[in-house]
Order: structure tokens, then C-alpha cells, then sequence
């Protein structure tokens, strides 16, 4: 138990440390879909649902893990809907880049 | 560790590496779309390992719930670009009903014997989860103006809001101490959801971008604490980058909006709009659209400066005619972007982007700021607060230190306005009343539409 959580603060710490430093570059331009991305990205508790929805163990655990996956569904889906949407939006003038402003 | 099992494991560790590519791929507008398909395809890999499970024995719910959730999330994930924060929002809470019900069945399979630790993290979780929801809920539903934006404050607001908050905790901290109180579950919950919701009730419609970002980083880490009480290094990950991103931006926010991160943190936002409306006596100088249109055509560098109320009048598609009009004439046209116009971090560069207009013309505040002294003429499109000499000038002033675009340094200032009541902080913009300022009063959409067929003559 000790060295498994130990192990999985590691694996805290060191992704928050790597997301700091990822997203501190993103330029803010972008944030809002940025957002979006991260608002579906961490819908992965997708996973946790999924395997409570078809463990059949109980009905409580069953309906929790349906209505839990729904949930988690739609803000996969929707979440990285809109980002895509979003950033095809986004188009450059032509050679001009932003860097030469 | 079976094979199976294995393969699984695999799946994750693949999906970690995407998630990680995607926010690393988000950091340029050339490379973004690319971090969404890693992203998706990150989340599909998830879920494929995910199904192979061997506790899994029905695929029936699974299935059901899969077609569902997707059809209800493409009907979402179509909404229109104004609706944008409100439908994040929306989403967050979506994200946080999922921990939650996932942690009171993790709890009911457990329980009574739940090793401290995890205990723990689910007491994190739950809490996490439910005050995103509620909290996530009523932002939606400011935004979505069903609810009064304005903010509503009362004396005391703090203290009831933390020691409900407290209460939480404490119930929490003490089901650590002895996980059979399973009682004790359902209160921790219950106050979660109040703290939420009372969380959201002093926030005014302009502290939006600190909210909506701060909700996104409790989504995250509620998502990572369920990582720990599943033991998931996938879940701990994608919590953490999410976490990190949240935080990022309501720091950035913050500091956009001149509050110290604990005033972000502990939800104390709105309190300081009492400030007096001013000397309304003062002189002003209004133009019409033609005057505008002549002024406009005459310079050779002009910077737009968009706000909520751009939004509000929905004026983008209008303003991209009137840029091209104005590029046509070979008028350099650059737009001035505040981190916290509109409604969420980027609100501004979603709707110019949805009106065409190149992304290489929206320029931050700290890209921009320098060249306003070389700018002809600064038109300002409902926006105030971002723009008022005072947060530089003024100490008395509520907003003294804000770091604002420093319009009044151009040679011209316009600003579109509907009238002259002050802006969302209730205080005087003193930047109306200098001699180089034309105030452009009217609707933004059909004022900026006026100065489009002045210049293009008739055709626009």
C-alpha cells in the first residue's frame, strides 16, 4: 500500500510539474480551446465508469456507473467536438507569420 | 500479470504519452488540431484496454450509455461559438456528475473497511466532484443569463461559504478516522454541492474567466484523486495536466484582473464595486459614422480593441468587413486582445477567428501594448475596464494596478458605446473625457456596419 502510493504521488508530482511547463507555452491565443481540450481530457474518469457500469456486481453500483458513464460520454465527446471546431476555425492571413509581428 | 492484463496496462501508458502530446501540440495554432486527434485518439485507446477488463461480464449498460452519452454530446458540442463559456460550463459539471457517482459507488463497495489513505482520497474526490458540479451548474447559468448575473453579495459571505466548506472536511477527515460513519457520506456530499453553488452566487458576469478556470482545475484534480483511489496512473495524469492548466489560467486571469490568487482561491470575487459613477458633467466629443469613417480612412495604422459587449451586439462578422474594407485601403489593422475579454481566457480570439479574421492580426496584451504610441487611431468595440488610464494612473481606484491595452496612448481614440454608464466595475473611465477621444454612441454591430458603407461607399 506504502510503496504503491508513494509511486503514484511520484506520478502526481511529476505531471504536474510536466503540465506546468506544457502549458505555460501555449499561447493565448489559443486558451479557450485549450480549455475545452483539458475539460476532455480528464473526462478519462470515462475509465473508471465503464468498468462500474459492467461489473454487474450490484444494481446500485450498475445504475451509478450508467448514469457516471453518460456523463463522462458526453463531455468526451462533446469537449473534444467543440475544441476541433474551434480550431478549424483558426486560419493565418498568409506567409505573415506571428512570430514577425 | 496476465497478458490481457498487460495489454491493458500498455493501453494507458500510450494514452498517457498522447494526452501529454496533445497539450504539448496545443501550444502553436499550426500544430493544435493535431493535439486534438492525439487527444482523441489518446481517450479511444483508453477506452478500447478499458473494455477488455476482465471484471467487466455485461456490455449491455456500456453500450447503451456509450450511444447515448455520444448523441447528447454531438448535439452539445454543436452550439453556436457564442455560447462557448457556458457550454464549458456545462461540460465541467458533466465531468464532475461522473466522479462523483463513481466515488459514492467506490465507497459502497468498500465500506466499512477503506484503508485510511483511500478513504482519504475518496473524501477528495467526492468533495471535488460535487462542488464542480453545482458550481459548474450555476456558472452555466449565469452565463446563459438564467439566472441574474450580477453578483450577490452580503455580509459574511466569506465565512458562511468556508465553514461550510470546513464542515465538509472535517465530516471528511473524520470518515478517515472511522469509514464505517457511512452516514457521514452523503452529508460530505451534500455539503460539497452547497459549497459549490454558494461559491458561484457573489461572482459577477466580468469574474467569469477566473471562475470558469478555477472550475476547470477542480475538475482535474478531482479527476486525479480518483486516479488514487482507483489506482490509476492515467487518471492521476490527465487530473494533473488538467489541474495544471486550471491553475495556470486562473492565475493568469488573476493577475489579468489585478486580485491576489488567495482572493481567486477562496472565491472572494465581485466585492469591491462601490465606487461612484463620477462627474457625468464632464465634456464629451461624440462623432457620427461618417466623421468615424473619414478618421479611420485617414490613418495608417489602426488597432481594434474588442470586449464583452462586442460579443454581446454580436459585431464580429461586422468588424471583419471592416477590416477588410480598411486592409483594402492598405491600413494596417491589428486587433488588441485582453486576457480577460469576454467571458473565459480566449473568449475574443474564438468569435474573431469564427469571423475570418487571420489569427497572426489578434495580438495579446503584451505583444501590443508597446505599439499603441505608433497607432493612429485605437477603436474600442464594448470594452471599458481593460482600457482605463486610471488602473495605471489613479491609486484611489478600485482597479489601480490592473494592467490594461494602452489605448489612450494613440493618436485617436474611438469607442463604441451604448451610452455613458460606467462599465462593469461601476467605475469612471476617464479615458471618455480626454480631447483626443470621439465617442461613437449606438449599437456596436450597427454603428460599425455604418462606418463599413461609409468607407466602401453604399456596396458593404
Amino acid at each position: 500500500m506504502t510503496a504503491e502510493l508513494l509511486s503514484a504521488l511520484y506520478v502526481f508530482m511529476l505531471a504536474a510539474f510536466i503540465g506546468f511547463e506544457v502549458i505555460k507555452r501555449v499561447s493565448p491565443l489559443l486558451h479557450t480551446p485549450l480549455m475545452s481540450l483539458t475539460n476532455a481530457l480528464d473526462a478519462i474518469a470515462i475509465v473508471g465508469a465503464i468498468v462500474l457500469a459492467g461489473q454487474g456486481e450490484s444494481q446500485l453500483e450498475t445504475i451509478l456507473g450508467t448514469m457516471a458513464l453518460v456523463a463522462a460520454t458526453i463531455n468526451v465527446v462533446a469537449g473534444f467536438l467543440i475544441t476541433d471546431r474551434m480550431l478549424g476555425m483558426f486560419k493565418t492571413s498568409g506567409p505573415k507569420r506571428q512570430a514577425g509581428q | 500479470m496476465t497478458p490481457r492484463e498487460l495489454g491493458i496496462e500498455i493501453a494507458y501508458l500510450v494514452a498517457t504519452a498522447l494526452f501529454i502530446l496533445s497539450l504539448k501540440w496545443m501550444s502553436s495554432p499550426s500544430t493544435a488540431r493535431r493535439g486534438v486527434r492525439a487527444g482523441e485518439v489518446g481517450m479511444l485507446v483508453a477506452i478500447i484496454g478499458t473494455l477488455l477488463h476482465r471484471e467487466i461480464v455485461d456490455y449491455r449498460w456500456i453500450a447503451g450509455a456509450l450511444v447515448v452519452g455520444t448523441i447528447i454530446g454531438i448535439r452539445l458540442g454543436m452550439v453556436s461559438m457564442m455560447a462557448v463559456p457556458q457550454f464549458t460550463a456545462l461540460s465541467h459539471a458533466f465531468g464532475a456528475i461522473c466522479v462523483t457517482m463513481v466515488g459514492i459507488a467506490e465507497y459502497s463497495v468498500m465500506a466499512p473497511d477503506i484503508p485510511p489513505f483511500t478513504m482519504a482520497v475518496l473524501a477528495i474526490e467526492v468533495i471535488l466532484g460535487s462542488l464542480t458540479l453545482t458550481g459548474s451548474l450555476l456558472a452555466a447559468g449565469k452565463l446563459q443569463e438564467i439566472l441574474p448575473q450580477r453578483p450577490i453579495t452580503y455580509p459574511g459571505q466569506n465565512f458562511v461559504n468556508l465553514s461550510i466548506l470546513a464542515l465538509a472536511v472535517i465530516a471528511g477527515g473524520y470518515m478517515v478516522y472511522d469509514p464505517s460513519q457511512s452516514l457521514l457520506f452523503p452529508v460530505i456530499i451534500l455539503l460539497a454541492l452547497v459549497f459549490g453553488a454558494l461559491m458561484i452566487v457573489p461572482i459577477g458576469g466580468a469574474d467569469m474567466p477566473t471562475v470558469i478556470s478555477l472550475l476547470n482545475a477542480y475538475a482535474g484534480l478531482s479527476a486525479s484523486a480518483m486516479g488514487f483511489a482507483i489506482d490509476s496512473k492515467l487518471l492521476i495524469v490527465a487530473g494533473a495536466l488538467d489541474g495544471a492548466s486550471g491553475f495556470i489560467l486562473s492565475v493568469n486571469m488573476s493577475k489579468a484582473m489585478n486580485r491576489s490568487f488567495t482572493n481567486v482561491l477562496f472565491g472572494a470575487f465581485g466585492q469591491e464595486q462601490t465606487s461612484a459613477a463620477g462627474d457625468t458633467n464632464r465634456p464629451i466629443r461624440s462623432a457620427s459614422p461618417e466623421e468615424a469613417a473619414a478618421i479611420l480612412t485617414a490613418a495608417a495604422r489602426v488597432i481594434i480593441v474588442p470586449g464583452y459587449g462586442m460579443a454581446v451586439a454580436q459585431a464580429q462578422h461586422k468588424i471583419r468587413e471592416l477590416y477588410d474594407a480598411l486592409m483594402r485601403q492598405g491600413i494596417d489593422v491589428a486587433f488588441a486582445i485582453h486576457p480577460v475579454a469576454g467571458r473565459m481566457p480566449g473568449h475574443m480570439n474564438v468569435l474573431l477567428a469564427e469571423a475570418d479574421i487571420p489569427y497572426d492580426r489578434l495580438l495579446d496584451m503584451d505583444q501590443i501594448n508597446d505599439d499603441f504610441p505608433q497607432t493612429d487611431v485605437a477603436l474600442v468595440i464594448g470594452a471599458n475596464d481593460i482600457t482605463n488610464p486610471a488602473a495605471r494612473e489613479d491609486r484611489k481606484s478600485p482597479i489601480y494596478g490592473m494592467p490594461i491595452l494602452d489605448v489612450d496612448k494613440a493618436r485617436t481614440v474611438m469607442v463604441i458605446k451604448r451610452g455613458m454608464s460606467p462599465g462593469f466595475a461601476g467605475i469612471d473611465n476617464p479615458l471618455y473625457y480626454f480631447d483626443k477621444t470621439l465617442m461613437l454612441f449606438g449599437d456596436a454591430r450597427t454603428f460599425v456596419g455604418s462606418i463599413v458603407r461609409e468607407i466602401t461607399g453604399g456596396e458593404g
